[in-house]
């Protein structure tokens, strides 16, 4: 006993406690991290492989046996009392029952594409081979077999003909192909026609504006109507185009059956994908998982954010995330030089120092009210009435958009950025600085030549955290520019390229929307996850980059900072 | 004070220099002429006041807040520390090497050409020239040639502090300040150091502060005693080691305090 305490008496001593603490609190966060990440990577990856269609047949709460078709989504068990309860017939010695959740689709025929169905009653599952699974445009997916394709109102293949699955194959291609060029017609053609016409028409106000004389603007009408005719004429030989290919998109039309033997018609030119699950091998599988996670990275959305990509999220928010980090560096690293070099230490830079500091602090929300009334309102206004008076009363920049939320940004990163320059100057040593004055040089021309490159990995490092701070900023964003659905990328083929008075949708936004806005929440739950894990990886892509940049940055100034 | 058998042209005369920390006075009515294209040597305990004196020959003592200067120093016959001096042309006549090695992060070539591009040089030729002058000057040539365009970080400490004295020599000073150089270094590359002063001191005025009573007495041709802030005794080197004629002078070479 006496050489037990003795031994752990000796146990404190050796500080073995405080490692084994100290592992414990190490190991506890990466359990956490490795947990967080692999939960929403497994839910988020997992929904782009193509789960198996099972058909089976169930007993409703009036006794009643239908056929049902779907893919199993997750199975619970309730107290067979709950059950009992919601009207359905449950034998008397069961206790506890489980219950599958099925995506069933076929929301236009059945009203509701996701249901809960009892064990009791539940029939063998069955995988039938000819089973289908189409993800369409509007409606969500169907299932159901095929049964024939026709074109205009003439059958073209039966299931039993030999080139059925071919000729199906052939036609949407086809149709893939057609809804493309309609797609592009309308974005870039019809977008580019759209932009002039309103050039025009801002131009002609500009000139009312400018208060020139009647006759002036009469001469000047005549021109605007000339260059109006011709854009008109432009546009109706591009609408034209666009009628023709809309025509031949809907030639075909797929005839299919639900599982309960309803049938239903299908336009090739609603259909994105066409698969047979039950029939694919793991090399399929896989190559349509990689199809629709490709999808899902490059890809618009469709229905109300539910289905399609999250493409315009990421370009959003990688795009404000440069813009933001172009305006916040140079102010940062121009204050930070300011406060380290030039003040006069004191009370009153102790003072400013502590404010700084505090913004950090400050409730993100906070900074966006700050954006919405001062940034977008008071500058964008005045803004508006200065340089783009032509187009009022509808705002430019009085309104919230791109520009507006990466400045709010920037000022909510602005402190971090301060703080760790001025952390990398006061570490530069002094004898660098003399070194430099004891050649002739003055106090700028040290401090750009020398002291400021030697201090560009503190900066970067400032510059890397604002990056990992501002990418998963949502609150104040929702205010200053942030919307559920951007009609166009802030970047595009027309002058000025960049469209800094643009809306621009963001990842981070996009979880929120999708995850608690969404009309239809099962179909958005895998989504949810999918974009965060999309999120955390565009942020640890950021954070690399900027770290093997300081990194360099680091092995070019190496042993200075020592 | 100065040498009883000073002969040589002088080129640096400090005249009763008193300079003040604060209140706290560091050198006090200090005066002493220092000979043309010799090497000086200052000896003297720490905190005695050699290298603050030092730095007051390019007014490296302005960069301290607290510091003031009474007195003068006359280089060429004029006052360093009248108004009408431009600082950093003072600096490009009298240059200075540091303690420690301290290359700027740049490559090897632009290290020794910042002087020059500062004052706006901007011809490649020139520039070319120069730097090989240098670097030849500094005894570090044949050591880099091959890498002049490689980080100046790469090189060993003896041959980053050739390298600072190729920088302040490219900008041809009149005088060069030496700072304890070889303080930080191993005793191979203190002996390069050594081999280098004597070679500059045919076109350089040099003044060196040292710890080292050895290296004062193997470099410099005139040494300084300084105790506490002032001036003890100011000779011939040879002269100051063999025969003291102050009592503090002997006692600090004999080693019985400092």
């Amino acid at each position: 006993m006496k050489n037990f305490v003795k031994a752990q008496a000796d146990w404190f001593k050796s500080g073995s406690p405080w490692i084994w603490l100290n592992g414990g609190a190490v190991a506890i966060c990466m359990v956490m991290v490795v947990g967080l990440l692999g939960l929403i990577a497994i839910r988020g990856f997992g929904h782009f492989w193509p789960a198996d269609i099972l058909q089976t047949s169930i007993i409703d709460r009036e006794g009643a046996r239908h056929i049902i078709m779907g893919e199993e989504v997750r199975s619970e068990i309730i107290p067979a009392a709950v059950a009992r309860d919601g009207g359905y017939i449950v034998e008397q010695d069961v206790e506890l029952i489980t219950r599958y959740l099925f995506k069933m689709g076929n929301r236009d025929v059945n009203g509701r594409d996701f249901s809960w169905f009892l064990e009791t009653g539940m029939e063998k599952w069955e995988y039938p081979a000819d089973a289908i699974s189409i993800e369409r445009r509007e409606w969500g997916n169907f299932y159901g077999y095929p049964v024939a394709i026709k074109e205009n109102d003439k059958l073209i293949s039966e299931l039993s003909s030999a080139d059925f699955w071919q000729q199906l194959e052939q036609r949407l291609n086809r149709a893939l192909d057609l809804h493309g060029q309609i797609h592009r017609i309308e974005k870039s053609d019809i977008g580019t026609i759209n932009k002039r016409m309103d050039d025009l028409r801002l131009d002609r106000r500009r000139l009312e504006l400018d208060g020139v004389t009647g006759a002036q603007l009469t001469a000047a009408d005549a021109d605007f109507a000339a260059r109006r005719a011709e854009l008109e004429a432009e546009y109706s030989l591009i609408k034209k185009t666009r009628d023709d290919l809309l025509a031949q998109a809907t030639r075909d039309k797929l005839i299919a059956r639900t599982a309960d033997g309803k049938e239903v018609v299908i336009a090739f030119d609603h259909i994105v994908r066409i698969t047979r699950p039950n029939e694919m091998g793991v090399f399929a599988k896989l190559g349509q998982y990689a199809e629709r996670f490709w999808e899902f990275i490059s890809d618009e959305p469709r229905e109300a954010n539910t289905e399609g990509g999250i493409f315009p999220a990421i370009f959003g928010t990688l795009t404000m995330v440069i813009v933001m980090s172009i305006m916040v560096t140079p102010f940062g690293v121009l204050a930070a030089i300011y406060l380290r070099e030039y003040a006069k230490q004191g009370t009153f830079l102790k003072i400013i120092r502590i404010s700084v500091y505090n913004l950090a602090g400050v409730p993100s929300i906070v900074y966006g009210v700050f954006g919405l009334g001062f940034f977008v309102y008071t500058l964008g206004g005045n803004l508006d009435e200065l340089f783009y008076a032509e187009s009022l009363p509808s705002p430019t920049f009085g309104t919230p958009g791109l520009f507006w939320a990466s400045l709010t940004l920037a000022l909510l990163t602005l402190p971090i950025v301060i703080v760790s320059t001025e952390e990398g100057l006061s570490r530069i040593p002094s004898t660098i600085r003399q070194g430099s004055l004891a050649l002739g040089a003055t106090k700028a021309e040290t401090l750009w030549k020398v002291v400021v490159p030697l201090a560009t990995p503190a900066m970067m490092t400032g510059l890397i955290l604002a990056i990992a701070r501002a990418a998963g900023e949502v609150a104040p964003l929702m205010l200053v520019g942030v919307v559920k659905l951007a009609p166009a990328l802030p970047v595009d083929g027309n002058y000025p390229y960049l469209h800094l008075d643009q809306k621009i949708m963001h990842l981070g936004f996009h979880i929120y929307d999708v995850g608690f806005q969404s009309p239809n929440v099962e179909a958005a739950r895998p989504l949810v996850y999918a974009t965060s894990l999309t999120l955390v990886l565009l942020i640890i892509a950021l954070n690399i980059t900027a770290i093997k940049i300081r990194n360099n940055l680091r092995e070019k100034y190496r042993s200075a900072s020592d | 004070m100065s040498p009883t058998a000073l002969v040589e042209p002088i080129k640096l005369e400090v005249k009763n220099l008193n300079l003040y920390y604060d209140q706290k006075r560091a050198l006090n009515g200090v005066s002493m002429k220092i000979p043309e294209k010799k090497v000086t040597a200052f000896i003297g305990p720490s905190g005695c006041g050699k290298s603050t004196l030092l730095r007051c020959f390019n007014r490296m003592n302005d960069l301290v807040d607290a510091c003031r200067v009474e007195g003068e120093i006359v280089l060429d016959g004029k006052n360093i520390y009248d108004k009408s001096v431009d600082v950093a042309e003072l600096r490009r006549q009298v240059g200075m090497v540091f303690q420690k090695p301290n290359p700027f992060p740049k490559t090897i070539y632009e290290n020794v050409a910042y002087g020059l591009r500062l004052q706006g040089v901007k011809s490649k030729r020139v520039l070319d020239e120069v730097v090989e002058k240098s670097l030849r000057g500094a005894a570090l040539w044949d050591e880099v040639k091959d890498r002049l365009h490689d980080n100046a970080f790469g090189l060993s400490g003896g041959q980053q502090q050739r390298l600072v004295i190729a920088r302040a020599i490219a900008i041809e000073p009149e005088v060069i300040l030496l700072d304890e150089p070889a303080s930080a270094l191993d005793p191979i590359s203190t002996l390069k150091i050594e081999e280098l002063i004597n070679e500059l001191k045919h076109q350089y005025t040099i003044v060196i502060v040292t710890h080292n009573m050895q290296q004062a007495a193997r470099v410099s041709d005139y040494t300084a005693f300084m105790y506490m802030g002032d001036l003890i005794e100011h000779d011939l080197t040879d002269t100051l080691f063999t025969n003291p004629s102050k009592k503090q002078t002997e006692d600090y070479i004999t080693g019985r305090y400092g």
